[in-house]
């Protein structure tokens, strides 16, 4: 069973997810600097792979006493 | 020719390769020795999620529609994330009521509903086919782009008669593999582990394809992502394909297919067989939840280049959908094309064999079986083994499915992308969504509210998407789309009630789930459900407490005859027996070993007997497992006399129980504690065991010590009283060894008063700042003349002018005297030496007193500061026979004792210049202003 805490943070981590996938935050990301591509599709991989990251550390460590 | 031989030789044997697996992974799985108990192959088999619509048609909707194909799988991500808590909860009740698909899932949630069931079963049918369909045209289309290359693969295939349509074959052979594989347990109700092994090898195969051929791109077509991002940058139609203005719809697009693809992952039939029906421990998903994200993030990092490398090769010309399999054979490699192709098919099989046995689980679960139970005048109509049956009617529903996907696909399929049809699947079974996450959470949802919910989101899809798509292949007139129904402008399909400006995915879900999501809610504000919806809404919605069973809900009466009766018709003989025998109380088991060696069926032993609740609620969940929770609820009801319990029985249940679990943990906590309690209560008692033996010894000592001196001056006051003659120099003699040993006495007495003073801590120092080399100059006057007398030789380093510390300038000469005169005592026989140092050290000044002894070994180097430890050592060892005076073995507790209370430090070392023992005293030096003061209190006079 998962301590509360621990389902706290993993909704707590689920909001920031969504707050980064979406518009306003990726509409930061939607430029492009002289001519070249857009930066939107980096920013996506970028985020997206700091909040698996994150999910990893919280799901794996051993369960706080 | 022999390319497309080479072609068939690779596609059967892998699909041949894929069975062999899924032998294995069955036969094992009889064996207890599950090949797919591990996070790894629960989070592949997830994987089949990835169907060729993401290894095709990625890449096309990249080309097409810039990032927006990653809301595809950033909706998973999400869903996943929140795994632990949503899924966790779906799968323990799936457990509890043994639930085989989300239709047996929605219908259980509201009542046991066979009409919810079936339509959830149609809906999903529906919705389902055109995604069937597309991975139909995948594997159809892969195949003709390999053999055709560099000719473009031609118009709808249908033209020419369906007996030369390679997809009908395609759908076929994929039919039989699927009857073979995924319906070959007689006992239908198990899962599906060698399905399971096969998929996740699948998703192994697709994901290397694909990142194989994304790096055979950039690196073998291109120098390198570097080369590649520039070319495509420095070409003009590309510079906006990355951005935000590429994506259809806008932000509010975004937004919504990212909901679409959040909510697609809960409700896919497919997605709910892998996660929840599939999982062998719910403890996998915990690594899964992190692990099936980042196997969406690899297999989705090749896209871009892959895209961009296809528009910048290929031009125009090309069919972004097949870019993975035309790159590689633009340059002419047909090996790795092959490989894609391999990949390609694995990403669509995997997807059609998991999908078509979901769907044909509900679809002989939730709309066949009902039907034949509602039309053959109950259960006795039918007398043969329904079990039979029941593996035929799944297997003729597999054909059918598959059939549906082809004709779909033949009649309408080519007239969409592949990302196209998938996302019109997706806003299908979305409609599902409302009745399963609200159900999960909210009590009040009734069954009423969910079905004609669904039915208002159908009913909008199918307005807002599916007749357009009618339109478009030319079966409804194309003034429907642009003038609407019957003319009427607020009725166009794509712009309902004027709303303009959306595209057609966000148009249609914003629509639909809004209908959906009203009626439910609604419907359930303003009707009653009754006994039995309350009850399974409330074994849903409180499903969270780990280890409470749902508890058995019959309160009625029927004979364990009849139950077994029932049973046997639909399970076959042997699943029969297994259930009835795991349920049996202990004191009847043996019974029914009996009965099942002698064969089931005879109805002597025990038939008659009338059936536990327990044994009644096993049976119902045994026929749940094979037939869906509506059925099995249909044929108990048919046997069992008596009403099932009501909500607020079985909350009183569950309630108790959880109270009886939470006594349970307190009781342990309890019980934990006064272990501890009980431990530390030991400990203490063996401390004050040995303090009181500590005790017993230094009275033992004590007096042993006060008793010597006393003897000797007893013996020569008695010599003294007897012998009235004795020579006066004799008398003189006698009398100096009475004031000697008497003096001795006093000293010990002296300080065994201080010792007892030091413990007790009512010894009161005098602190004031004092000069140290003084104080140790001062001291060695007092010791130096008794010990050279002895033969002991003093050396003396003082290497300081002056060195302030703080402390009782009497307590610490005599603690100087003591160390002095101690080290004396034990330096060597011959040539005794001592050398004493004064030195400063690291803010502190330290007197260390060495001599050439023995030395004192490191075990012993804290026994000598122990009471009269010294005094055990030296009678035992060398005695008196050096004639040195004897101390009473206080002086060095005592010394440090006094040296503590002063705030320094005293232990003992290795000797540095001698050989023997280093006593080492430290002080805290004192701060300079101090000095100043010192001047104004001079030393004590000596």
């Amino acid at each position: 069973m998962l301590k509360s805490r621990r389902v706290q943070r993993l909704l707590a981590l689920v909001i920031l997810a969504a707050l980064l996938f979406t518009p306003p935050l990726i509409l930061l990301a939607d430029q492009s600097v002289d001519g070249s591509f857009s930066w939107l599709a980096a920013y996506l991989f970028v985020s997206w792979a700091f909040v698996i990251g994150l999910a990893a550390w919280l799901l794996e460590r051993r369960p706080e006493e | 020719m022999g390319a497309e031989v080479g072609v068939f030789v690779a596609a059967f044997g892998y699909l041949a390769l894929l069975f062999v697996i899924a032998a294995w992974g069955d036969r094992r799985a009889e064996q207890g020795r599950s090949v797919i108990a591990s996070p790894l192959v629960y989070t592949l088999s997830i994987a089949v999620y990835c169907t060729a619509w993401t290894f095709y048609g990625s890449v096309g909707r990249a080309a097409e529609a810039g990032p927006s194909f990653l809301l595809i799988y950033l909706g998973p991500t999400l869903a996943m994330l929140s795994g632990p808590l949503v899924i966790r909860k779906m799968i323990r009740i799936a457990r509890a009521q043994r639930i085989t698909s989300i239709a047996d899932f929605i219908s259980a949630r509201y009542g046991k509903s066979s009409r919810l069931g079936a339509l959830v079963a149609l809906i999903a049918l529906i919705g389902i086919t055109p995604y069937i369909a597309l991975q139909l045209k995948a594997i159809t289309l892969s195949h003709a782009v390999l053999m055709d290359y560099p000719v473009a693969p031609g118009g709808p295939a249908s033209t020419a008669g369906f007996l030369s349509d390679k997809s009908f074959w395609v759908a076929l052979v994929l039919a039989v593999f699927i009857m073979l594989f995924g319906t070959r347990h007689l006992d239908a109700s198990e899962r599906h582990e060698g399905m399971v092994a096969a998929i996740a090898v699948e998703s192994l195969v697709k994901l290397i394809a694909f990142l194989t051929v994304g790096l055979f791109t950039v690196f073998v077509l291109f120098e390198g992502p570097v080369d590649l991002f520039t070319r495509a940058a420095s070409h003009p139609p590309l510079q906006n394909a990355l951005s935000l203005s590429a994506v259809p719809g806008g932000a509010l697009g975004w937004v919504s297919t990212l909901l679409l693809a959040f909510l697609a992952f809960f409700t896919l039939p497919r997605q709910f067989q892998v996660l929840v029906v599939e999982n062998v421990d719910e403890r996998h998903l915990t690594r899964a939840s992190w692990l099936f994200p980042l196997y969406l993030l690899v297999i989705n990092v090749m896209v871009i280049p892959i895209a961009l490398a296809g528009l910048l090769l290929m031009g125009s010309d090309g069919d972004p959908d097949s870019f993975v399999l035309t790159l590689p054979l633009s340059a002419g490699r047909e090996g790795l094309s092959l490989f894609v192709f391999i990949g390609g098919l694995s990403a669509a099989t995997g997807m059609v064999i998991v999908e078509t046995i979901a769907l044909s689980t509900m679809v002989s679960n939730q709309l066949v079986m009902p039907l034949l139970l509602r039309t053959t005048k109950r259960y006795q109509g039918l007398h043969s083994d329904l079990s039979v049956w029941l593996l035929g009617i799944r297997r003729g529903a597999i054909a059918l499915i598959l059939m549906m996907g082809y004709l779909y696909h033949a009649l309408i399929g080519d007239s969409y992308s592949l990302v196209t049809i998938g996302l019109v699947s997706f806003a299908a079974v979305s409609q599902f969504a409302p009745a399963l996450l609200l159900g999960l959470y909210w009590r009040g949802a009734c069954g009423l509210g969910a079905g004609l919910g669904m039915l208002a989101g159908m009913a909008v899809w199918s307005y807002t998407l599916l007749l357009p798509g009618f339109a478009q292949s030319g079966w409804l007139p194309l003034s429907f789309l642009e003038e609407g129904l019957f003319g009427l402008a607020w009725l166009r399909p794509y712009a309902l009630f004027g709303l303009d400006g959306l595209d057609i995915y966000s148009h249609s879900l914003l629509w639909s789930l809004m209908a959906n999501i009203g009626v439910l809610v609604g419907l359930s504000l303003f009707t009653r459900q009754n006994h039995l919806e309350q009850t399974q809404a409330a074994l849903f919605a409180d499903a969270r407490t780990e280890g409470v069973d749902t508890p058995p809900l019959w309160q009625g009466q029927t004979t364990r005859g009849a139950l077994h009766d029932l049973l046997r018709r639909y399970l076959g003989t042997a699943s029969t027996a297994r259930v009835l025998a795991t349920v049996d109380a202990p004191h009847d088991r043996g019974r029914i070993e009996i009965s099942t060696a002698a064969g089931i069926g005879s109805p002597e032993n025990g038939m008659e007997e009338s059936a536990s609740p327990q044994l009644i609620a096993r049976a119902e969940q045994a026929l749940a497992g094979a037939l869906g929770s509506a059925s099995a609820r249909l044929l108990i009801t048919s046997v069992v006399r008596g009403e099932a319990l009501d909500m607020e029985a079985v909350l009183s249940i569950l309630d108790t129980t959880s109270q009886t679990l939470e006594y349970n943990r307190r009781l342990e906590q309890k019980s934990r504690e006064l272990a501890r309690i009980g431990e530390e209560l030991r400990g203490a008692n063996e401390r004050l065991r040995e303090l009181d033996r500590l005790k017993d010894e230094f009275v033992a000592m004590v007096s042993h010590e006060l008793r010597t001196p006393l003897t000797s001056i007893r013996a020569f006051a008695e010599i003294l009283r007897d012998s009235r003659d004795m020579p006066e120099a004799k008398r003189t003699q006698f009398l100096e060894v009475v004031v000697l040993e008497s003096q001795r006495l006093s000293r010990l007495i002296e300080e065994m008063l201080d010792l007892a003073r030091l413990e007790s801590g009512r010894l009161t120092l005098q602190p004031h700042p004092l000069e140290m080399v003084a104080l140790t100059r001062q001291g060695l006057a007092a010791v130096q003349h008794p010990i050279e007398e002895r033969g002991v030789k003093l050396k003396v380093t003082i290497d300081l002018d002056e060195a302030w510390v703080i402390g009782d300038s009497d307590r610490l000469e005599q603690v100087i005297i003591n160390l002095i005169d101690n080290a004396a005592k034990f330096a060597a026989d011959t040539s005794p030496v001592v050398l004493l140092r004064l030195a400063r050290h690291q803010g502190h000044v330290r007197l260390s007193i060495e001599d050439n002894g023995r030395g004192i070994a490191p075990a012993d180097r804290e026994r000598v500061f122990e009471k009269f430890h010294q005094l055990e050592q030296h009678s035992t060892a060398s005695g008196q026979s050096r004639g040195r005076p004897r101390g009473s073995g206080l002086g060095l507790p005592i010394s440090r004792g006094i040296v503590v209370q002063s705030g320094g430090r005293l232990w003992v070392e290795d000797a540095t210049t001698l050989s023997g023992a280093s006593l080492i005293m430290e002080l805290p030096e004192a701060p300079q202003d101090k000095t100043m003061l010192a001047t104004e209190t001079p030393l004590p006079p000596d």
